[in-house]
């Protein structure tokens, strides 16, 4: 099969899903940048991940039930020489590895240099899957406190697929936190080499690709053959959404809701600027004031808990950089410092930011007096 | 009988013995040939001079904290000596804790990188300044940085091995931790995860046992019998042995390193030792003589065997302190880190603030 290869933008419905876009680029990482272990609980077959992430892979195996034994063989992997991905099912219950964390991403700083550490590790975040308590939880805020590791979150499958690769890539720790409510959402831009974009072709993709629901025993995927390492550059933000009077920055899952508001407001004559941060750390700093310069506003929205959230981090930049070209105050629109999200429908959509509390922010800063 | 020593010096190993079990040199009971006790036994005074001296620094101002493993030496000289240095995974890995100064001494460390440390001198070679004193790190010998994290490197240990079972050769991974750290899951990770069925690791799980966890003694918190059994319930080989005999420790470590290296499983070795000057500096760092000083036991079996004399070891002794006092004084002048690379290397590569 021959595929073009670049990045056309064409309708939505036709395109890989995100999920698809990750394995796509796990399958190029082991098959062209060395990758040689993608392990976690129920990775392997015959599940290949609780979200199918790794269906079909040719490194990919079941590890104990045991996230510090998961952290740890990637570190250990990674300080051998071997480029590894490590799963934790759920970022809810990676809060026991952060010794381990806080350990790998110390590796060249503690050794002065001496060592690096070439891995990276996954984790579904976020609410939006009624995950109840314990599947529901977000990982920037405390992810963003370790230093080391390069951290990132895409909000679409072309993105997913080129963080992915930029990961594989790294001489340093990557943190790929999956933002779990979109893992089904297709995009908008074909991702280099995936089959042609048309209604067969989303067809034909799963086909390929998805294992059956039935016996998988002996399922073998079939990879398209033109995929690339088509690259997102770490530490590169993307603006979504041009405009003039506030600047929005999100990413992951109140990525597109923010997009979805700035379309929305447009139509009411209200101009709305949405970047995608895509590498939470280190971030384009460069590209977010420059933003913020020319709109003069700046909305930060995530859905990690409110206090010493990311945002606020960010927040403070904003007001040492730039507090004499505001005309509003910088505000946080993040979840409720609250300690889970809770399971019934107007529980969650009380706990994290939703379209009709992004629209009603976004309004607010628009509308205060310089 | 010959054995590889430290990356490529062969030394005899045994002694011809006579029908008895005794050497030719009639009344000792060593089985090991003279040179390598005499090899050993220089080590274990330069790893407890050294270590004397680190603790000297601290209480002198010339360092913040001391942590060490004094009273280990018996058994982390010959672990050093047969250890395959190197780099890269033809070589062993090892995943150490912060009582393994004499494995590093034996290895071929330069005391004065030992002083550096403890001075956190810019020179110090294993963490610029930046690390407690016997956190070694050293990417050429395949010792990955020593954290101050208790039993960490028992799950980080997991990886090397993965890496090592996939390469083939017969470099192993090997990891060491005090008793009192057993308690922690990232041991039984550890036993886990190299029994797997089918994906046995190369790995040998050393515990050093001195029964102590700073000040509580494992008779308070620990109701298992030996920590070695353990190993028994994932159908691993397993030993508990004297950790303050030379012998015992070079034989039994040479049976285990044997058995990771030729069957491609794990082992779990745990040697009863001493612990000479407490936990660290933080419980004073002073000699603790209710305990077996080994280095004492060996020099008493050296000098009754008549390898060595009370005067020879003697002068062995006071030429060592006498060297690496001259050297810790030379790493008193030297310079501390410039305070504008502390974001330095943050990043692979990577010097300044870069956010």
């Amino acid at each position: 099969m021959t595929l073009s290869i670049g990045v056309r933008r064409v309708g939505i419905g036709k395109m890989a899903t995100l999920v698809q876009a990750i394995r796509m680029a796990l399958h190029y990482g082991e098959t062209h940048l060395g990758v040689k272990d993608i392990f976690g609980e129920d990775v392997g077959p015959p599940l290949g991940g609780v979200f199918t992430a790794t269906q079909g892979l040719k490194t990919s195996w079941n590890s104990p039930l045991d996230e510090r034994g998961i952290v740890g063989a990637a570190i250990g992997l990674g300080l051998s020489g071997d480029r590894c991905v490590a799963e934790v099912q759920f970022c809810d219950y990676i809060y026991n590895t952060i010794d381990l964390l806080k350990l790998g991403g110390m590796q060249s700083w503690a050794s002065h240099g001496d060592w690096n550490l070439p891995i990276t590790v996954m984790t579904p975040v976020g609410s939006g899957i009624r995950g109840s308590i314990y599947h529901s939880h977000s990982f920037d805020a405390t992810m963003t406190h370790i230093p080391g590791w390069k951290i990132v979150m895409p909000s679409n499958p072309l993105d997913a697929y080129g963080l992915m690769i930029a990961c594989l890539k790294e001489p340093n720790p990557t943190m790929y936190l999956k933002p779990k409510a979109l893992m089904r959402i297709r995009g908008q831009e074909q991702i280099p080499g995936e089959p042609p974009l048309t209604p067969e072709g989303e067809k034909l993709l799963k086909e390929m690709i998805d294992a059956p629901l039935a016996d998988r025993s002996r399922w073998r995927p079939q990879w398209p053959s033109g995929l690339t390492d088509y690259t997102v550059e770490l530490g590169v933000a993307k603006t979504v959404h041009e405009g003039e009077q506030i600047t929005v920055v999100s990413y992951g899952r109140t990525l597109p809701l923010c997009a979805q508001a700035a379309s929305q407001l447009q139509k009411e004559g209200v101009s709305v600027e949405v970047i995608d941060l895509r590498t939470l750390w280190p971030y384009d700093w460069e590209h977010l004031s420059a933003s913020i310069e020319k709109t003069r506003r700046v909305l930060f929205v995530n859905e990690d808990t409110e206090v010493t959230n990311f945002g606020e981090h960010l927040i403070r930049r904003t007001i040492e950089d730039l507090f004499y070209v505001l005309e509003a105050r910088p505000r946080l629109l993040a979840g409720a410092f609250i300690p889970g999200v809770g399971l019934a429908d107007p529980l969650e959509m009380a706990s994290t930011p939703q379209i009709g509390s992004i629209i009603q922010a976004i309004r607010e800063v628009v509308s205060e007096q310089a | 009988m010959e054995v590889c020593l430290n990356g490529g010096r062969v030394l005899k190993e045994t002694m011809k013995v006579g029908p008895q079990g005794q050497s030719k040199l009639g009344s000792m009971k060593f089985r090991l040939e003279p040179q390598l006790l005499v090899q050993i036994h220089q080590l274990m005074v330069k790893s407890r001079v050294l270590e004397e001296r680190l603790i000297r620094m601290y209480k002198q101002s010339d360092g913040y904290f001391w942590i060490g493993g004094p009273g280990e030496e018996a058994f982390n000289v010959p672990l050093g000596l047969q250890v395959k240095k190197g780099q890269g995974l033809d070589f062993d890995y090892l995943h150490l804790h912060y009582r393994s100064g004499a494995i590093v001494t034996a290895l071929g460390m330069e005391p004065v990188d030992a002083l550096r440390q403890m001075k956190n001198t810019v020179t110090d070679p294993y963490s610029g300044g930046r690390n407690f004193s016997n956190h070694f790190s050293k990417k050429a010998w395949n010792i990955v940085p020593i954290s101050s994290t208790i039993e960490t490197q028992y799950v980080t240990a997991i990886g090397s091995a993965i890496a090592q079972r996939r390469h083939g050769g017969n470099g192993i991974t090997i990891v060491n931790g005090g008793d009192a750290g057993t308690a922690e899951g990232d041991f039984a990770s550890c036993l886990i995860w190299s029994t797997r069925p089918g994906n046995e690791l190369p790995i040998l799980m050393i515990v050093t046992n001195n029964e102590w966890g700073i000040s509580t003694h494992a008779s308070t918190q620990h109701g298992d019998g030996q920590i070695s059994d353990r190993g028994k319930a994932f159908g691993m080989k397993t030993r508990t042995i004297h950790g303050n005999d030379v012998e015992e420790s070079y034989f039994a470590l040479k049976e285990a390193i044997n058995y990771v290296r030729t069957e491609r499983k794990p082992f779990l070795l745990e040697a009863k030792v001493s612990r000479l000057y407490g936990h660290s500096s933080a419980t004073g760092c002073n000699l603790v003589t209710e305990e077996e000083d080994c280095l004492e036991t060996f020099e008493k079996k050296l000098e009754a065997s008549g390898i060595l004399t009370r005067k020879k070891m003697n002068e062995i002794r006071e030429k060592d302190t006498s060297q690496i006092l001259e050297l810790a004084q030379k790493v008193k002048q030297e310079p501390m880190p410039d305070p504008s690379t502390i974001y330095d290397f943050i990043y692979w590569g990577q010097k300044g603030r870069y956010w």
